[in-house]
């Protein structure tokens, strides 16, 4: 019997858009493949440019977790590396995360930073998918911005400078997600913040530049789930941590990642664009996966 | 020897010049015969020039006033959304950063190959060429949708030096050097010439004023062996030099949408794409420049039917090469079958976006090769109906070629059932303000060629007397 995420993969190579499957992996990088800075790098060290180590050190971007930092310095342990979980088996499309999300951030109708897609499954049958940024390791929106404005921290957030950008929408071109929205309009009035604006919390948004998810970064260091975990009724998202390995959803389950991520087929989503995304998909809405699961 | 060239020229001048005038130019062996007509511009002042002025300046300030309600309201206003975040001002900056490249090709390249026929139509040429590429290059304030913040790009602390953009900006900015180095090193002779004639002939005001420019840029030319051979030698130079330079550019400029992995943009043939489809349109832009020039100054005896035949050539070869570009493009995404990539093609082709995909075929595509390919229509007539639809249609191209990737939905359902015509594609709908913006750019280029040939000699008068002697054996 073919396993059931091995043809959700083929028909994702097929369509381009893939939910491909992953052997889960604790979200460390993967080897195989060149990503964009090491095809700079191999690019200009073909070049007979590597000699110019400055320029070499510029090309590889303002982003973290570039394996030349990582052989240069000695990287510091990041605490935390943040990841998330979701579980589509649950999703209803109830769309409470989107709510919750605008709400807490002061977000237009059409800035879904946390958007849920309906699908549809060979079976020709609806299913929902939540999608937040990927806050992918690799991230394709970083290293277009002509202004550094984007960058990815120690702890794994791909995060916006509104200070910065100033509204060029290339990233909004690279993200293979549709995970960026920009402030078209003036921003709506917020109420008194808990944080300051900043990249963690850019609210309010700052208009004429780029916004997205950002797992409600000012709210992780207290111990607080981002605000769309919270909201979820059907426990369908989970804020994950790789270095502690463990995963939390809004109505109390907490599940060691890996295992989790394995026992139910997790898989990521475009895969095959080399982004390395930290959001983890549990298929199976519709699909009837857990059967098939069962096999691995 | 050489006023037989131009005989006719001459001929025009004799009544415009002052008996003494006449006897002071047959004398001086170094003054071109047509001098008065290359300097008539700068003195003359006819009827339609301050109500054209006029016109196009309130059109400019249109423009002004519509992104300042832009700027105000926000980006927003000019149609864009999340589901089409690229659509107008992107073209618009690829289409007339791509006319400025007529310039370049009609000099360097009519120059590197030796094409004497050249001679009459530099001036032009290269002055279309910089007024328009600093036009296309003000369209990176509109596209921002932090313009205020602009001065971020010259600010290296904050340069990300992996982005195409970035580069885009050192690309321009060095062909912006390079075009008006292209344009100032030939006028250094003709500044001494019109100096002395101006010296000769006229004591008005104004042309006391030239006087004084012209003894900035030309005062120190006395056409020596030697600086002549430095001077050659330095403009053989820059034409070979921004060859290169204007590919790069435009190259760039395609990585900007060609770095990502959005369907339509993702294109190995973007770069090529790009520097023919400039080249295309420049050179029709500099035929439109020619044919306007002609007809408002009366330079029929120089710029002569021949001159735009040849052009009409060399924009039917650019114009073929393009058509058959976008051929192999459409062609391998759409037999591809990928989702993503079968279903923009599909869109151009017959669904959302086949109009003005299809006016780009017949009006870029069709219509020139069949104006040049008969020989009744290749005429100048023909030849500038044929130069004004590119012009038209390659900004239309450009619509077609930022637009649909940037609406096309990336994020579908793994079996893509929605098909092709189906999924949350997004419109971009066209507002007042970039039209207004696009008019203004549009009526800048006219406006800024008005006011360059009030000052400068209109005839390369220097070049032309130096090649009219092997154009004879030519003719
Ligand atoms: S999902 Fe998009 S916005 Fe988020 S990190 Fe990846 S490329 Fe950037
Ligand atoms: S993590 Fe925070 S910012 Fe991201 S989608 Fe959820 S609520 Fe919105």
């Amino acid at each position: 019997m073919t396993r059931i995420t091995t043809d959700t993969g083929q028909i994702g190579a097929g369509g381009g858009d893939d939910l491909n499957p992953q052997v889960a992996d604790g979200g460390k990088r993967h080897s195989g493949s060149l990503g964009r800075r090491e095809f700079l790098l191999t690019a200009a060290g073909g070049l007979g440019l590597a000699a110019l180590a400055g320029v070499t050190e510029e090309l590889v971007g303002p982003s973290g977790n570039s394996q030349l930092a990582s052989m240069s310095v000695p990287e510091q342990v990041a605490t935390h590396q943040w990841a998330m979980v979701i579980d589509l088996r649950y999703c209803n499309g109830c769309k409470l995360c989107t709510a919750g999300c605008q709400a807490a951030h002061y977000l237009h109708q059409d800035q879904t930073w946390i958007r849920v897609f309906t699908m549809r499954n060979a079976a020709g049958d609806t299913y929902h998918m939540p999608r937040p940024c990927m806050m992918c390791e690799d991230p394709p929106c970083v290293p277009v911005c002509p202004v550094s404005a984007n960058f990815r921290t120690d702890e794994g957030l791909v995060l916006v400078d509104q200070s910065r950008c100033i509204g060029t929408r290339i990233c909004m071109n690279s993200c293979p997600y549709e995970a960026r929205y920009f402030n078209w309009t003036s921003p709506l009035a917020v109420a008194r913040q808990p944080f300051p604006q900043e990249p963690e919390w850019p609210v309010p948004q700052v208009e004429g530049t780029v916004g997205k998810c950002i797992f409600c970064a000012a709210m992780l260091p207290s111990g607080q789930l981002p605000e769309c975990v919270t909201r979820c009724p059907m426990g369908v998202l989970y804020l994950g941590d790789l270095e502690a390995d463990v995963a939390v959803n809004g109505i109390g389950n907490t599940v060691k990642l890996s295992e989790f991520i394995a026992d139910n087929d997790g898989v990521k989503f475009k895969e095959s664009y080399g982004t390395h995304p930290r959001v983890f998909y549990i298929p199976g809405h519709g699909q009837d996966l857990e059967a098939d699961a069962d096999a691995t | 020897m050489t006023d037989h060239t131009y005989h006719s020229a001459s001929s025009v001048s004799e009544p415009r010049s002052t008996p003494g005038a006449l006897v002071t130019l047959t004398e001086s062996s170094a003054m071109p015969p047509y001098m008065q007509e290359a300097m008539r511009p700068v003195l003359e002042t006819p009827r339609w020039w301050w109500p054209s002025v006029a016109v196009l300046s309130a059109i400019v300030i249109a423009g002004i006033g519509a992104w300042a309600v832009q700027v105000t309201d926000g980006l927003g206003v000019s149609g864009y959304s999340d589901k089409a975040f690229w659509a107008v001002y992107e073209a618009d900056l690829v289409a007339f950063i791509g006319v400025s490249y007529g310039g370049a090709v009609v000099s360097a390249i009519l120059r590197l190959t030796n094409a004497t026929w050249r001679a009459p139509l530099t001036r032009i040429a290269e002055a279309t060429a910089l007024v328009t590429l600093p036009v296309g290059m003000l369209f990176i304030i509109p596209h921002l949708g932090s313009p205020w913040r602009i001065w971020e790009l010259v600010w290296p602390p904050y340069w990300n030096l992996s982005s195409p953009i970035l580069w885009d900006f050192f690309a321009v900015s060095t062909y912006l050097l390079a075009t008006a180095v292209f344009f100032y090193l030939p006028l250094i002779p003709d500044a001494a010439l019109a100096r002395r004639w101006l010296g000769e002939h006229e004591t008005s005001i104004r042309a006391r004023v030239c006087r004084q420019l012209y003894t900035l840029i030309g005062g120190r030319w006395r056409g020596t062996p030697e600086q002549s051979k430095l001077l050659n030698g330095a403009i053989g130079l820059v034409a070979i030099m921004i060859i290169p330079m204007a590919v790069s550019v435009h190259s760039v400029l395609s990585f900007a949408f060609a770095s990502s992995s959005r369907p339509g943009y993702l294109e190995t043939i973007f770069p090529v794409y790009f520097v023919v489809a400039a080249l295309y349109s420049g050179v029709a832009l500099v035929v439109i420049a020619l044919a306007a020039c002609r007809r408002l100054w009366k330079l029929d005896a120089f710029i002569e039917p021949r001159h735009f035949v040849r052009l009409g050539f060399v924009m039917l070869a650019f114009g073929a090469a393009y058509l058959y570009l976008t051929f192999t493009e459409y062609l391998v995404d759409g037999y591809s079958g990928t989702v993503g990539n079968a279903a923009w093609v599909h869109q151009i082709l017959v669904g959302r976006y086949w109009i003005p995909f299809w006016f780009y075929f017949v009006a870029a595509g069709v219509f020139p090769i069949a104006i040049m390919a008969i020989r009744a229509t290749r005429t100048v007539a023909g030849v500038v109906t044929a130069a004004a639809l590119v012009v038209v249609a390659m900004w239309v191209k450009r619509l077609v070629i930022v637009i649909p990737p940037a609406t096309e939905p990336i994020v579908r359902s793994p079996l893509g059932s929605a098909g092709l015509l189906g999924g949350n594609w997004g419109t971009y709908h066209f507002t007042w303000e970039p039209v207004t913006i696009t008019l203004a750019a549009t009526a800048a280029i006219p406006l800024l060629l008005l006011i360059v040939f009030r000052f400068v000699p209109i005839l390369p008068v220097a070049e032309m007397e130096e090649l009219a002697m092997p154009e004879e054996g030519l003719r």
